[in-house]
């Protein structure tokens, strides 16, 4: 295999992302299926626009559920987009580029991309035909793309092997998936995406399956191919500690959106959205003197069907403002939190009075408590549960509480979801970035 | 941003070990011969503390924490002494054993959802265990029971007759605590609790595990692979290697200064926000049928001299308190007075061939 | 690559092992009559004369003939001995045929999904809800104008009712299978959806096919008898058949004669028995699940004591 030279990143584009939207239908319960009612529809990937530079190692980083790895099985058209489109850029001969439009291509045209794009997968257990030996496995990729077969395809999978440190190659050729250790089979998973010669390769979690030791095995030599093959990088992790070795670019994503996007000494010296601050403050250090933080957001990602309304972090986001978007869910949370905090008499006591939280899960921005009789007691309730704890967030969000009839109105403000702008050398989705500039009043001397 | 360290726990006049395993060895059946699980591990846990056992795959700490509760599949020996509040555990009849489970021993599993039965609620998950060691107790002593421990797990009250499956992931590995913890069991081994969970949410588990100690006063031998949770979490840990202990000592003395070159080097491999580059160690985790003579890193290990082939190590204290079992670590500190120039000098072994790696 | 094969084999307990090692003796038993037919049976299947006299009509069994001879003047044990290699050798075929159709049927549909997977369920389904012997009784009347009485037309009529057993185990195993990595993986690396069936799933979701062979074979056995003795089956001048036998037996039972009814009649419970448990026994050794660990025991020396301060020994 050639070595090319070290391709640094040229700024030049290689992948373009627009408006990426990948929608999941779901498999409602039984009824609405069999009546044929609407059964929602998950955004695993909700509107991301990302350039992918030639020679970078752009990392996508998020927990479960952030459509990372979605995104990436999108970008090889492993995964089918609902909106928006994904452009590679080929390299032909003589300098020119040629289009190819991923999202639209089907068949044997989509097939033919993949000597360009290729992935490595998180399972090495799972990622291998178990009953092809590592001989067959490796050189399949190049039988399917007519490169070689017959007696061509040993030297090549031979030099694939070696290439990713399963030397010596014969040794390895004639074993099955089975007989080899994890580190051994990524190493393999490897060898099959580089075999093609790639320009692009998505890793999906390609370390996180494997012991400690051995995953600075496999990374390095992810470095080493980066160099040898002049080869640009997606790096898929909830790893943000990998990441921030590997990457020169970091995309935080959350809920199927970039919530943060810029170079890693950026990202890592001054996080700017909250969620991108909770995500370093809580990654788990060797360090004995650090503590778990205190402050850490609470709750967990909510459901991708029915995201929250304004940006989808504020239910948990120790930092949100009065305009990110409150709802009745979020009351449910309150009431719920203050209640794991009481004894069960006046947690029953307070439960008959409020009634049935069911009604708060429809996301809405006015919700009525209680009943029209006993109004002025749940109003007693909200006013004990803000004393208890004045800081909380949801409070700036209220815009109005007021009796009415029925029981306790509670109206919040408008809220907005917030689109990525540029603040201080990265990308952010937050309202609270760009900081606003405060004017100092001329101060005379 | 650092907090302030919380003190380890105090020696106490009720100070006897809840837990004292000393020589524990669990070796199973295979067609090559035994398979040395673990092989003569000992440790003792005293009321609120937590001990860190940490190893790679294969190493044997799953295999000693489900040891500890017999709970070890059919065809597996296990020999050495295992006390508990004094008592024999080895020695115990299988129904008496089954009676502690739950009661006086607690497990928390790696993946909450396949623990959980789907088709039962909350409420019935907690009669259940609470009926099964307490037969005649009522509905209202349950429930108030239940509710107690749920909400000192952040589950609201208002859940209390959910199925698990309308649970999150994070709340479904608090109620698996919260289930092992309603019977207030002494001891807890907690087997990966957080690998399965997201950073953050990982964070919150350990939390709660980290108050167990305050407001259970339970003592909890937490097994990980990850470093940073044992930093994070544990008052002791103890470094497993091919089914023994290496390294055991306070937590913080064994990663500010660890003794054992493998502690060492897997701290040095453990990538982490300050890593500016990659180390690893080389070749692979031992088989455990024929594991090497003497000293079952020396294959690996970059300190190795001669004696460290022939000989296995006998555990010392060194004088930072950590017990460690290295002649490395014996020469730096003057408890090995008679070994020999040869014993001493740097092995000599054929480099590691690149299939052997990992 | 035997040794793969012989691996699981190896780790069976005893009773399963015993269970599978009862059935092949007991089917080898059969396959050897059946190979060496012409060496072993003394006569012909359907020699009536020897040295042109005729055999004795309904003799009890004796030195010359060992089984006794049947009111058509065959002799009973030759009739049992060429009654194996009809009995194998059709039911050989139908299973042959039931999985070369079912297998691929299976694969296709699991893995194709949509309108074509529901449709062939739906087919199969009903199929498999007929009752077996009235569908090999419907198709052995179709085909007899076709393809004559024999071996062929009784094995092609006994495939179908197999066919839907091979399409359901092959079809399920194949839906879940299809969400792999590895056939992720596949597609990422370009395969066509013919290359991912072919060599990804395929070996990946024939693993209970051997043992629903067996199971099939044991039951195509008692369904070829059932045909022949209610006459749809081989007729008599193709070849020899236990079912065929049994049928012109029923007259003699009320005259007290045992012997043209009881031998064939016994060939076919040991070939069923021996049949089932080899299927029974693979499913055991095969079937992770079943498959009992075979429990080593383990002798642990005594106990060297680690944490002492002695000095360190040779381990």
């Amino acid at each position: 295999m050639q070595t090319k030279r070290d391709v640094t990143a040229t700024g030049e584009s290689l992948v373009d992302i627009r408006d990426l939207e990948v929608h999941f239908e779901l498999r409602g319960g039984m009824f609405k299926r069999l009546l044929g009612m609407d059964t929602g529809t998950v955004k695993a990937v909700d509107g991301v626009n990302i350039s992918l530079k030639r020679g970078e190692v752009l990392g996508l980083v998020g927990e479960s559920g952030s459509g990372k790895t979605t995104l990436g099985r999108a970008m090889l058209g492993l995964a089918r987009s609902s909106k928006g489109s994904i452009t590679y850029h080929e390299r032909g001969g003589e300098g020119q580029t040629r289009e190819r439009v991923v999202s639209q291509l089907k068949g044997a045209d989509l097939r033919s991309l993949r000597t360009d794009l290729q992935m490595v997968f998180q399972d090495p257990n799972a990622a291998l035909n178990p009953s092809m030996t590592i001989e067959a496995a490796v050189g399949h990729p190049l039988k399917i793309h007519g490169i070689a077969k017959g007696e061509e395809l040993r030297p090549r999978v031979a030099a694939a092997l070696e290439r990713v440190g399963l030397a010596p190659a014969e040794q390895f050729m004639s074993k099955y998936p089975a007989d080899l250790s994890g580190g051994q089979k990524q190493r393999a998973v490897i060898a099959r995406a580089i075999i093609l010669d790639p320009e692009v390769l998505v890793a999906d979690e390609p370390v996180s399956m494997l012991d400690m030791s051995v995953r600075a095995k496999i990374l390095q030599l992810m470095v080493d191919l980066k160099k040898d093959l002049g080869l640009t990088y997606v790096y898929i992790t909830h790893d943000l500690a990998s990441a921030k070795f590997f990457c020169d670019r970091i995309a935080i994503m959350y809920l199927g959106r970039v919530v943060e996007i810029g170079p890693t000494e950026e990202i890592f010296a001054d996080p700017k959205h909250p969620y991108t601050k909770a995500l370093l403050k809580a990654i788990p250090e060797p360090d004995p003197n650090k503590m778990v933080p205190r402050d850490l957001p609470r709750g967990e990602i909510p459901d991708a069907a029915k995201p929250p309304l304004g940006c989808s972090f504020h239910p948990r986001c120790p930092e949100a403002v009065a305009e990110c978007g409150w709802e009745s869910r979020d009351l449910r949370v309150l009431l719920e939190e203050h209640w794991t905090r009481q004894e069960t008499t006046s947690y029953e006591e307070e439960q008959a009075l409020v009634g049935s939280l069911d009604r708060l899960d429809d996301p809405q921005k006015t919700v009525t408590l209680g009943s029209g009789a006993d109004s002025a007691r749940v109003r007693g309730l909200l006013d004990r549960i803000r004393q208890e704890n004045p800081s909380e967030p949801l409070w700036t969000g209220v815009d109005e509480i007021s009796e009415t009839g029925d029981g306790v109105e509670v109206r919040f403000h408008q809220g907005f979801d917030p689109e990525l702008r540029p603040s201080g050398g990265v990308e952010v989705a937050c309202v609270l970035h760009p900081k606003p500039v405060t004017v100092e009043p001329y101060r005379s001397e | 941003m650092t907090e302030l360290y919380d003190a380890p726990v105090a020696a106490r006049d009720d100070d006897a070990p809840v837990i004292d395993a000393q020589d524990i060895r669990i070796w199973y059946g295979s067609e090559r011969g035994p398979v040395k699980a673990v092989d003569g591990v000992s440790f003792s846990l005293r009321k609120g503390e937590i001990l860190g056992l940490v190893g790679e795959s294969g190493c044997g700490k799953s295999t000693i924490g489900r040891g500890l509760l017999g709970l070890l599949p059919p065809g597996a020996e296990m020999d050495g002494a295992l006390r508990f509040k004094g008592e024999d555990l080895l020695a115990l009849p299988k129904k008496e054993m089954f009676a502690k489970r739950g009661a006086e021993l607690g497990m928390i599993f790696q993946e909450p959802l396949t623990r959980l039965n789907p088709l039962m609620r909350i409420s019935e998950h907690f009669e259940e265990t609470l009926r099964t060691h307490e037969k005649s107790i009522g509905k209202e002593e349950i429930q108030r029971r239940a509710l107690e421990v749920l909400r000192l797990m952040g589950i609201p009250p208002t859940r209390y007759r959910s199925y698990p499956h309308e649970f999150s992931g994070g709340m479904r590995q608090r109620l698996m605590i919260a289930l092992a913890l309603v019977l207030r069991p002494a001891f807890v081994v907690a087997d990966e609790p957080t690998t399965a969970l997201d950073v953050l949410v990982e964070a919150q588990i350990i939390r709660i595990l980290h108050s167990l100690r305050s407001e259970f006063e339970t003592s909890l031998l937490l097994i990980t692979h990850n470093l940073g949770i044992i930093a994070e979490a544990c008052d002791r840990v103890a470094v497993m290697y091919a089914g023994e202990i290496v390294e055991i000592g306070d937590a913080r003395e064994v990663f500010s200064d660890p003794q054992h070159p493998y502690t060492r080097e897997l701290l040095r491999s453990t990538i982490s926000l300050s890593t500016t580059g990659l180390s690893f160690i080389p070749g692979a985790p031992p088989d455990l049928v024929n594991p090497p003579t003497g000293c079952h890193f020396h294959p690996r290990c970059p300190d190795a001299m001669n004696i460290c082939a022939t000989r296995h190590p006998v555990q010392h204290e060194m004088p930072n308190g950590t017990r460690v079992q290295c002649w490395a670590a014996d020469l730096a500190h003057g408890r090995a007075p008679d070994l020999t120039e040869d014993d001493t000098a740097p092995l000599v072994r054929e480099e590691i061939s690149v299939a052997d790696e990992a | 690559m035997l040794n793969r094969l012989l691996a699981p084999f190896r780790n069976t307990t005893g009773l399963a092992r015993w269970i599978l090692v009862t059935g092949i003796v007991i089917t080898i038993a059969f396959v050897v009559m059946a190979v060496f037919a012409p060496w072993i049976a003394p006569l012909d299947f359907n020699q009536q004369k020897v040295d042109g006299v005729k055999l004795p009509k309904l003799a009890a069994p004796s030195d010359d003939y060992w089984f006794g001879t049947s009111d058509q003047f065959y002799d009973v044990f030759s009739r049992v001995i060429w009654g194996a290699r009809t009995a194998l050798v059709v039911v050989t075929l139908s299973v042959l045929f039931s999985v070369l159709i079912g297998v691929p049927l299976g694969l296709i549909s699991g893995f194709v999904g949509g309108w074509t997977d529901r449709m062939l369920v739906f087919v199969m389904d009903a199929l498999y809800a007929f009752p077996t012997l009235l569908l090999a009784i419907v198709f052995s009347f179709l085909l007899r104008d076709a393809l004559g009485g024999g071996v062929t037309a009784a094995a092609l009529s006994l495939t179908v009712i197999y066919i839907p057993q091979y399409f359901r185990v092959v079809r399920n195993t194949t839906v879940s299978a299809r969400e792999s990595t590895y056939v992720e993986a596949a597609r990422a690396i370009g395969a066509k959806n013919s290359s991912i069936m072919g060599r990804y799933l395929f070996g990946n979701v024939i693993q209970s096919v051997p043992v629903i062979g067996t199971l099939n074979a044991a039951d195509a056995i008692g369904t070829l008898a059932a045909l022949g003795f209610l006459g749809f089956g081989i007729q008599p001048n193709e070849a020899s058949e236990w079912g065929y036998d049994l049928n012109r037996a029923l007259d003699d039972a009320s005259s007290g004669i045992w012997w043209t009814a009881l031998f064939p009649g016994l060939a076919i419970v040991f070939l069923i028995t021996g049949l089932t448990l080899v299927g029974e026994g693979l499913n055991e050794t095969v079937n992770p699940s079943l498959r009992k660990r075979r429990i080593r025991k383990v002798e642990m020396p005594p106990n060297e004591p680690t944490t002492a301060l002695v000095e360190g020994r040779t381990r």
